[in-house]
This record gives structure tokens, sequence and C-alpha cells, in this order.
């Protein structure tokens, strides 16, 4: 699983209100919640997000609701890929099972910045910052979870019988 | 194999002898739940699997609460999907607007979950349940999809955090004030991945529903499930309301822990989260003074009876502050008719609070009470995060219900002793 992307960053403990509030949770359509996608912390993200784009933050990305719609609505932005210090739990395990590319690196994540052209290979567990020349090395997933993520999530994975 | 409480109840719906951290494992589930938010996204991936029906009609869960009675027509769509749903897989299990309640408050009460159960919801907080000793957890709607499909969720088996509860709390502290007072301690992802297992003789000295706040909270210290020992006041509370077999694990005296903490509960007072983390705690003395335009007190944190009664003994007599809204939730239809026929309405409403239906509403910012520009909340409910109960630039105090009352009453966030003069 390769990526490549501008990045666009942000701090700690993003939580799943801002990255999609709950007053658009009364509707499930993919695009509409992509249209206010981290609206309360940055309200030029949407303009600014380009397909394939990856998004970088601090510690304990995804904190707070259980939503599945935080992680839809940022792969439906066109992000390609998260890289964060630490997720919380629930969007952890949300964001595989949608397949939203998702990697915990502490060492990437605090020194690639805001802008920067980054480039992954998450089979071999590698992140490239492709404008300051430094490489990162992460554990590489698990088969069965990049099966998921290929697949486009756990519910096609299963429908496939990858996963039984 | 040494295992922790969690471990035990998850090895034993796994088939297996023995789990240890870090292990993936396959269990079943004794309930499968989701609300009027999350359902909907479950239904449309539960019916790309292909499957005609859900694995047990008895043990799929459904309750209409976050934006019920509907806020506005795409709400109503939702509600209306669920309730499509449910009819069309003859679902026992689901509450409508007249009989639902908010879900973690109701599930506990209709006696849908025992000691023993393992219990996955579509909704953070399902985490509560681990105040009667069942192992329940937090999903998203694809995990519930498949669990209504398959009666199955994967897991990695947890480590845990210990904490050991000695002593009793003071007057007007309440279980609120011990997990903010935890999450400040520990922060906002001190659990990440992990148990909170909660022992010790100070354990009884809880009630439930302390005990129910406690769990609910666990998600907000990144925890994956909070639990504690089962005793007699758990087994009395589930015996009124279940036939089903009480199922209870201790963890084995050399279980392994990741931290263990030592907790007095006299020695905690009444704690209020500043914005915007719950752990950004203050005791009360600390808080300063700070003026407020809104109290909510309800939620599936502290919508309870006992909050409500505890609210209502603070406000008894005396009138809401000029210029402050309050809202008071009764967090289920049952809750409702017991603080009616006890009086409890009366007291709010001569105060000059509203009383609402029970409803998710203003807790995640959906409706029945959301904050504009700069404005100022005290509430019982969860999380404070950045525009959590409205506008952006607006502000949640998270507080237990005698602080959230006392403030309703001074304008500004109080101390209930202060209020109550004694």
């Amino acid at each position: 699983m390769k990526f490549s992307g501008k990045v666009i960053k942000y701090g700690d403990n993003v939580d799943t209100d801002v990255i999609i509030p709950a007053r658009y949770l009364n509707t499930s359509d993919h695009s509409e919640l992509a249209s206010h996608c981290m609206e309360d912390i940055d309200k030029d993200f949407t303009k600014k997000v380009e397909v394939g784009d990856i998004m970088v933050a601090g510690f304990n990305f995804g904190c707070g609701s259980s939503r599945e719609h935080a992680p839809i609505a940022i792969k439906a932005s066109g992000i390609s890929l998260v890289i964060a210090k630490t997720f919380a739990r629930i969007f952890y395990r949300n964001a595989i099972n949608i397949g939203l590319a998702i990697v915990e690196c502490p060492e990437a994540a605090e020194a690639i910045e805001d802008g920067h052209k980054v480039e992954a290979d998450l089979d071999n567990g590698m992140i490239y910052d492709i404008t300051s020349g430094k490489s990162f090395k992460t554990q590489p997933f698990p088969e069965f979870i990049q099966k998921i993520i290929t697949n486009g999530g756990l519910v096609e994975s299963i429908r496939r019988g990858d996963i039984k | 194999m040494s295992m922790t409480m969690t471990q035990k109840i998850l090895a034993s719906h796994a088939g297996l002898e023995s789990v240890e951290a870090g292990q993936l494992i396959l269990v079943s589930l004794d309930r499968v739940l989701g609300n009027d938010i999350t359902s909907p996204v479950a239904i449309k991936e539960f019916e790309k699997i292909g499957v005609s029906n859900v694995y047990d009609k008895e043990k799929v869960t459904m309750v209409m609460d976050h934006f019920a009675p509907n806020k506005d027509i795409k709400a109503a769509t939702q509600c209306k999907m669920c309730r499509d749903f449910c009819e069309e897989k003859s679902i026992t299990h689901f509450y409508d607007v007249g009989r639902m309640g908010i879900e973690h408050a109701l599930l506990p009460e209709k006696g849908l979950v025992v000691p023993g159960d393992v219990v996955i919801g579509a909704d953070s907080h399902t985490c509560t349940y681990g105040a009667l000793g069942a192992f329940s957890t937090g999903v998203g709607s694809t995990d519930m999809a498949c669990g209504m499909a398959t009666g199955k969720a994967w897991f990695k088996v947890p480590s845990a955090i210990k904490f050991v509860l000695k002593g009793k709390l003071n007057k007007y502290v309440s279980g609120k004030d011990v997990i903010l007072h935890i999450i400040g301690k520990i922060g906002v992802d001190g659990a990440l991945y992990k148990s909170m297992e909660f022992v010790g003789e100070g354990v009884s000295a809880l009630t439930i529903y302390d005990r129910l706040t406690i769990c609910n909270m666990a998600i907000e210290a990144g925890a994956k499930n909070g639990i504690f020992e089962v005793d007699e006041q758990t087994v009395a509370y589930v015996k009124e309301r279940s036939d089903r077999e009480i199922v209870s694990y201790k963890a084995d005296e050399d279980a392994v822990y990741d931290a263990v903490y030592e907790i007095d509960l006299s020695m905690i007072k009444s704690t209020v989260s500043f914005p915007h983390l719950p752990e950004n705690t203050r005791t009360i003395d600390e808080v300063g003074d700070i003026k407020i335009d809104q109290v909510v007190i309800g939620s599936c944190t502290n919508g309870q009876y006992k909050d409500i009664e505890e609210a209502a003994m603070i406000i008894k007599g005396k009138k809401v502050a000029k210029n402050v809204r309050a809202i008071i939730i009764p967090a289920t239809q049952d809750i409702y008719l017991r603080a009616m026929e006890n009086g409890l309405l009366k007291i709010f409403i001569e105060a000059g609070c509203v009383v609402s239906t029970p409803t998710c509403g203003p807790c995640l910012g959906g409706y029945m009470g959301i904050l504009a520009a700069g404005e100022r909340a005290v509430a019982t409910t969860n999380r404070n995060f950045v525009g959590r109960m409205g506008h952006v630039t607006s502000e949640v105090y998270l507080a237990s219900p005698a602080v959230a009352a006392a403030s309703a009453i001074a304008g500004k966030i109080a101390d209930p002793k202060e209020i109550m003069k004694d």
C-alpha cells in the first residue's frame, strides 16, 4: 500500500466532535459529511484538501464519540492516510473497518510539518518526508488489516470471504 | 496464566482457558446495541453483508435517543430507517419515543445487561455497563453491523490499570467527582487501549449509580472498558430486573497491571473539568468566579433518579439565577415518572427550570439547549470539547449534579456546600 500527498497537520487530542460536529450527524451521506470535515478547528480544510493528501496529528487522534462518520468524513474528503502519534481506540478500529489507512508513528508525526510532501509504503512500514529528506520506520500492518483496507473495509472483506 | 477481570470475561466468551494482553480473539456477544445516529450507518453496512436476519432477535437492541423526539426531517428519516429495520427483522428490544430513555441508563434499568456479559454498542459510552461487572465497550457502526450479522466481534485483549478504592465519599461528592478526579490525574489518554478495573473495600461504599457514572466516563480516559467487582449491591440491582444467571469474576491475585492507583474516596472534593478537555480538572475551591448562562442536568452520565433527586434537594425552595437557563433531563421514562410522583418536577418548575423528556439532545450539541457564541454551560454530561454543545466559542464545564444544581442557583460555578450553607 503506497501513498503520496501533501501534509495537513493538526495537534494532540483531535476529537471526533471537531472532525465532524454532531449537528451534521442527521445524515450518513459521505460527501455531505466530507463537506463539513474539520470545520470547527480548520474552516479552510475542505478548500485546501486534495485527493491523496495525508493528515498528520499528535496524540490521541479521534478521541471521543464512536461516530464512524468521523473516519468516513476524512476518507470522503480525499485524505488517503492519517499518521498520528497515537489514535483513540474506537477511531482506530473504525478507520480500519471502513478502509481508511492509518498508522501510528510518533517520530514521523513529530517531525513532519504542515505542507510537506510525504510518501508512505505501509507494506514495509516506511514513511518518507520528501520535503525534509527524512525517513521514518513504523510497524507494517499485519496482512489481514492490509486486506481489509485494500478491500475498502470490513464488510467488503467479509463479503469476499477474506475474513471468516 | 493469571488474568484480570476483563480478561476472564473475554476468555470465557472466546471459548478459551486463558488469554493474555495483546492477543487477538473472536468473542461471542450477549448484546449488540445501536442508537438513531449510529444504527442507520450500521443498517446500510448490514445490508451489504448479504445475510437475511440478525444473529439473535432478543440480543440486538436499538434505542432512539440522540435526536429523538426527532429534531428535524433528517433525524426523523434516520429513526424511521431504524424502526422499519427492527420491524422487518422482528427485533424485540427496539425502544422508540414514549418507551425509550437514554440508552446507557435504559439498558441496566430494563435488566438487559448482567454481570459477566460481553456487550458492544455503536456508542462510545457503552463502557457504562462495566459498573455491573460486564465487559462492555463502544465500537463503530461497521462493528455493529458485523455483530448483528454474526454475533461476534474481534478484540485485542487489553492490559489493565487497577484502581484500589478505599474510604467513603463526603456529602455532595459523587461518582462524577471520582471519575473527573481520575481523568485529571491520568489524562484523556491515560488508559488508552486499556481496561480500568475498580476494586477494594471502597467499592461497596459507592452506589450502583456512582459506579455507572464512573464506568461511563472510562472512555474519556481513552479506556477500552471500565469494570467494577460484583458485590451484594450489584446482585440486588440485577436480580430486581433480570432472571438471567449472574456470573461474577474477580481478577487473579497475581494478575499483572500496567499501573495501580490507590484512591481514598474520602479525600475527593467536588471537581469541575474546564474547557476543552475532561482532563482539565480543578477542585471546587480552585474554580474562581465563572459566570454561566446555562445548566444541563441529565445525559447517560448523570441522568439517573439519584442524580435528579440530588439536584432537586439543592434547588428546592430556591430560584434559578436570572439569566441562567436550567435544563433538567431525566434519562428514562421510569425516572421521569418517579420524579413526578415524588414531587421533584414541581420543585424544578417552581424554581424556574425546564424539565425535558429523555434525550441526549444538548450533550452533543444536537438540540434542546444549544449554546450561542461565547456562552458558558455547567453540565453533568461527559465531554467539553470545542463546539460540543453549540457554537465553537461556547464553553462547557463538566460537573456533578450537585455542583450543577448549586451553579444554577448561584449563576456561577458554585460549591453545593455554600448554597446549602452546611
